[in-house]
């Protein structure tokens, strides 16, 4: 395959004494959707978050589409990435419409506004009702969509996303879940998802990557976890999220 | 403070009519201390320069020796009445000697070779403490001086303030010097202590001895007939300036020297404190009687005060000129000191959040300025800034720092973090994220800590009058001094209704400048 959408090489990285990654390797190739689970402290949203210099790594490196994060602009690379977070992080006072153009006007786009009609409507939002409104007339689902059209907006290559159905209720999840898989289906972005869910994972995911205490202890594609776990930790999650 | 963070206020000052002028040639500038008798004697003094020609200004009620004889010092004022013993004892930091011409003596060599100042030849009473009894006790216990009290001490009760009792040269001295022992001794503030002896719940008090009230009630003031108390001979005490420039006015005021007696004193003070005459009123009679000034004479500065027969409505309605112009002064002061600290205070709030490891600090610091009381803080600034507008508008902008810095702070850091977070990954630049998400989020908590600043700087700005700074503190201090509650109202009231208006102006300004979108 060609080069690797997205690589950590050898990453370590410690918050004082605690280390949050130890010597991860994980390559992401263009087109795929790969998701990072693990109970919470494992590591996942730091790996993440190094590949739009969120984080920098104390040893290795954070590589996206071949180039080492540590040499580039952290401005640029992020306005390059999309990201979504648990909470939205929309930006309160401004509409919706605002939030959504805000990658494309600080890339400096020629159309800002017309990209975010676009991206509403790739989430399943109708820019003529929506787009005047503010983040707190939305419901949470809501949110979510919207936080995933700004991130699509600027069409990136890349998108991150941590936890981004993490804070919704079941059946308004598996709504959103379906959108959104549709639509990066359909744009054929490159994804990396964070989740604790692992039915998520495997319904979203073309490769899952196991993290437990700050390493990768698995990575495989949903058919190959599930029918042959290769260690005792991921055939105790699998019977945990109850999917064998 | 950074001497960047004196420049606002500094700047703002230099703007300002009112301090421009006292670089040019100024008027002699008569100064008072904030009592009722200081203010009389330093009337005095302004009506006999004027009936000289000379031309006076004048700072009534400078808020305590300290920042009287600063102001003296630094000669923001050229005169003010002023007592030997409080000169040896508060400002020498002497002990004073028994013999009142020595006493004089002493403070008037050192005060000169000190500071270059001189004490004109004192003006005949002395103001020291007055040990007082029933005249009806006296009377029938055969009581005149303090050794008779000391003979007949175990049968009497005393009220006597706190501060005397626990002076060495209060109770304690008298104890030693006397062998004065009461039956028992209850603490009693200057306020009740004449009533609460002339109904009998006491017996004997201490007080001033040209207090206005020893005249109103039937008592005996008992003489120190072992001159145990220091001597606090009441002299006008004069500048350098005014000693070296301004001969005639030297002249003027030495002729009241040796003219006022203790009885005399007392019953104008009485007339002041009593009978709430007109500060302008009894000089104007009093330098009538002295043969100094002609009857007919017209008052010049004082507040116009009528007779206590006035409604107090009317009173009001009479002072609205003068009201209006101090409650202008008063927002002045406000509104430079609240302006610097604004200009000051945000972008220190702005560049602490980007160092939250020091911030909390540093801002408990600034919040340390808050616990100066303000007559010290205002004392503290006249060797650097003189009296008037300037030292008042820096201690206003000081006490104004504390809660703009800790709201802008505490606004901007709590301002969405979730929002901000995901807007920085996304590639908003640090200046943006302030510009366009942070500060307009942090605006209300920002508004709101300027509001509670001004709110608290229109208060202490009350505080300004006693450094000459003018403002509605004027007729709150100078009713203080006066016992004149309808004086002390006519500045209190002004003064509240102006906390509460720039309060409701300032609280909509908050609402106008939360942002749309977010709930409130």
């Amino acid at each position: 395959m060609n080069v690797p959408a997205l690589e950590a090489s050898g990453v370590s990285k410690c918050y004082g004494s605690t280390r949050a990654l130890h010597r991860v390797g994980l390559r992401v190739f263009p087109g795929e959707r790969v998701a990072l689970v693990g109970e919470s402290g494992s590591g996942k949203t730091t790996l993440l978050r190094l590949f739009n210099r969120m984080v920098l790594p104390d040893e290795g490196a954070a590589l996206v589409e071949g180039r080492d994060v540590a040499g580039e602009d952290p401005i640029a690379l992020r306005r390059s990435v999309g990201y979504v977070q648990q909470e939205g992080g929309l930006i309160p006072h401004w509409s919706v419409s605002r939030n959504v153009a805000l990658v494309p006007r600080l890339r400096g786009m020629d159309d800002p506004a017309d990209r975010a009609r676009i991206a509403l409507e790739g989430v399943g939002l109708d820019p003529d009702t929506f787009g005047g409104r503010w983040p707190r007339q939305l419901s949470g689902g809501q949110r979510q969509r919207v936080a995933l059209a700004r991130a699509l907006a600027a069409r990136p290559e890349v998108v991150l996303l941590d936890e981004p159905f993490g804070a919704l209720d079941a059946i308004t999840r598996s709504e959103v879940r379906s959108a959104f898989a549709a639509l990066v289906r359909r744009l054929g972005v490159t994804v990396l998802l964070v989740t604790h869910d692992l039915q998520e994972a495997l319904a979203l995911a073309d490769r899952v990557a196991v993290m437990r205490e700050g390493r990768i202890e698995s990575v495989a594609s949903p058919d190959d976890l599930r029918s042959r776990p290769e260690t005792p930790y991921v055939a105790r999650l699998l019977e945990k999220a109850d999917v064998r | 403070m950074s001497p960047r963070a004196t420049v606002g206020p500094v700047l703002l000052l230099l703007l300002c009519p009112s301090l421009s002028a006292q670089i040019s040639r100024r008027p002699l500038v008569v100064a008072s201390k904030p009592f009722a008798e200081s203010f009389l004697l330093a009337e005095r003094f302004a009506q006999a320069l004027e009936a000289r020609g000379l031309r006076v200004e004048r700072r009534l009620g400078l808020g305590a020796t300290e920042i009287a004889f600063s102001a003296l010092r630094e000669g923001d004022i050229d005169v003010y009445p002023e007592y030997t013993g409080t000169g040896l004892l508060a400002v020498l930091g002497e002990d004073p000697p028994a013999d009142r011409g020595a006493a004089f003596r002493r403070v008037s060599t050192e005060f000169r070779r000190r500071w270059g100042l001189r004490w004109l030849p004192p003006l005949g009473f002395e103001n020291t403490y007055a040990i007082a009894v029933r005249q009806a006790t006296a009377d029938s216990l055969g009581l005149e001086s303090l050794s008779d009290l000391a003979r007949h001490g175990a049968t009497l009760v005393g009220g006597l303030s706190p501060d005397f009792i626990g002076r060495a040269d209060g109770l304690e001295g008298l104890r030693g010097a006397y062998a004065l022992e009461l039956k028992e001794v209850r603490p009693l503030l200057q306020a009740v202590k004449y009533r609460a002896l002339a109904v009998g719940e006491v017996d004997v008090i201490d007080g001033y001895s040209t207090d206005g009230q020893i005249a109103r009630y039937p008592l005996r003031v008992l003489t120190d007939d072992r001159r145990f108390f220091p001597p606090y001979q009441a002299a006008a005490l004069v500048s350098a300036r005014m000693a070296e420039d301004a001969p005639d006015a030297v002249v003027a005021l030495t002729e009241l020297s040796g003219l006022i007696s203790e009885e005399m004193i007392r019953a104008w003070n009485r007339r002041l404190e009593v009978e709430g005459d007109a500060v302008a009123v009894v000089a104007r009679d009093a330098l009538a009687t002295l043969g100094v000034l002609e009857a007919t004479e017209g008052s010049a500065g004082g507040a116009p005060q009528g007779p206590a027969a006035v409604p107090f409505l009317s009173f009001l309605w009479n002072r609205r000129v003068q009201t209006l112009r101090l409650t202008l002064r008063h927002l002045l002061l406000v509104a430079l000191s609240l302006v610097s600290g604004i200009l000051v205070a945000v972008p220190s709030g702005l560049a602490l959040e980007g160092r939250r490891a020091q911030a909390e600090g540093a801002i408990r610091a600034v919040g340390i300025l808050q616990t100066i009381p303000s007559i010290a803080l205002l004392a503290f600034m006249i060797p650097i800034l003189g009296i008037g507008v300037a030292p008042a508008v820096v201690a206003l902008f000081l006490y104004s720092l504390y809660p703009i810095v800790r709201n802008t702070y505490s606004g901007v850091r709590d301002a969405d973090p979730v929002a901000v977070e995901a807007a920085r990954a996304l590639g908003m630049t640090d200046r943006q994220l302030l510009l366009q998400v942070r500060l307009p989020l942090a605006a209300p908590v920002i508004m709101a800590g300027i509001r509670t600043a001004a709110v608290i700087n229109v208060g202490t700005a009350t505080l300004a009058a006693f450094i000459g700074a003018g403002g509605l503190g004027d007729p709150i201090v100078q009713g203080l001094a006066l016992t004149d509650t309808r004086l002390v109202l006519s500045g209190a009231i002004p003064a509240a209704l102006l906390a509460v208006v720039v309060d409701a102006t300032l609280g909509s300004v908050e609402r106008a400048v939360a942002p749309e979108g977010v709930e409130g």
